[in-house]
């Protein structure tokens, strides 16, 4: 699915990418600790987490997420938005809880990192 | 380049800056990237130098980071002067940290900074010596093949 379709699934407000919203997502996950992101990121992942801060951004810069969604109404500073532009990430924040903005992309049919795994098929 | 087409770099990491907290391993990925390092190598440095980093940050007054990249290796070592590691084994084990919860709000902390980076090098060797500092060296082959 498309950043914009999950933009409406979340009721996301876009902080920063309007013109990446056609960008294909693919897969997910969720998590509010960095290393546990370094650990199961993929390239290309979709990366919801709380964390707003700097190390956010780097983070999904070094395992190459397409998007950053901050859950629960969290938006970054100032310094973090101009991170995000530099390194091209889009950035979006929707007012749902982890828990929530995960169940229901998951319901819609986006798979984890566990999709990638070669001895399973994912069907888009 | 130097010797035996020997390209070094040395980069200084500060203690308690979070705020730099990660830029020395943006900075290594850019320059990976502009020499042309594969993809899937790059990640494993990135990786691997960034829960570096974050560690001298996090548990050192500061350290220097050293890249040397030659035709087959990319090599990252971290050196820093802090309070070092008293028992390497269990700083070794997924889980075990000894952040503040300030570390942990940083989104660092889980426990899992050394294991994920002897996971990403090819070769890793860690030593330390409490009070003094710690030594880490990462080695990554350019040919994975080779690696494996
Ligand atoms: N450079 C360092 N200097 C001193 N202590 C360190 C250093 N790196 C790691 N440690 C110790 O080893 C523990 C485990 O490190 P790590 O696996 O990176 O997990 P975390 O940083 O999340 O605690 C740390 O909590 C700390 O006690
Ligand atoms: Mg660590």
């Amino acid at each position: 699915m498309t950043l914009q379709q999950i933009k409406e699934l979340l009721q996301a407000e876009v902080i920063f990418g309007d013109h990446y919203l056609d960008r294909e997502i693919t897969f997910a996950g969720g998590s509010d600790l960095m290393s546990d992101v370094l650990a199961f990121g993929q390239p290309g992942i979709l990366l919801l987490t709380g964390l707003t801060n700097l190390q956010s951004v780097r983070t999904a810069d070094i395992i190459e997420a397409k998007a950053i969604i901050y859950v629960r109404g969290k938006k970054p500073d100032a310094q973090t938005i101009k991170f995000a532009r530099e390194k091209n990430i889009p950035i979006l924040s929707t007012p749902l809880t982890m828990y929530e903005a995960c169940g229901i992309l998951y319901q819609a049919g986006l798979p984890g990192v566990g999709s990638l795994r070669p001895t399973t098929t994912s069907n888009e | 380049m130097n010797r035996h087409d020997e390209f070094i770099q040395t980069f200084t990491i500060l203690g308690r800056d979070f705020s730099r907290a990660g830029s020395v391993s943006t900075e290594i990925k850019e320059i990976l990237q502009e020499i042309g390092v594969p993809s899937s190598i790059i990640r494993r440095v990135a990786i691997a130098s960034y829960e570096a980093e974050m560690n001298v940050v996090m548990y050192a007054q500061k350290g220097e980071l050293t890249l040397t990249l030659n035709p087959e290796t990319i090599k990252i070592e971290v050196e820093d002067e802090g309070q070092g590691i008293e028992d390497i084994e269990l700083a070794m084990q997924e889980g075990y940290s000894t952040a503040t919860e300030e570390m942990r709000e940083m989104g660092f902390g889980a426990g899992m900074g050394l294991p994920n980076i002897k996971k990403n090098a090819h070769i890793f060797i860690i030593t330390s010596s409490p009070g003094v500092g710690t030594y880490l060296k990462m080695i990554f082959y350019l040919d994975e093949e080779r690696a494996a």
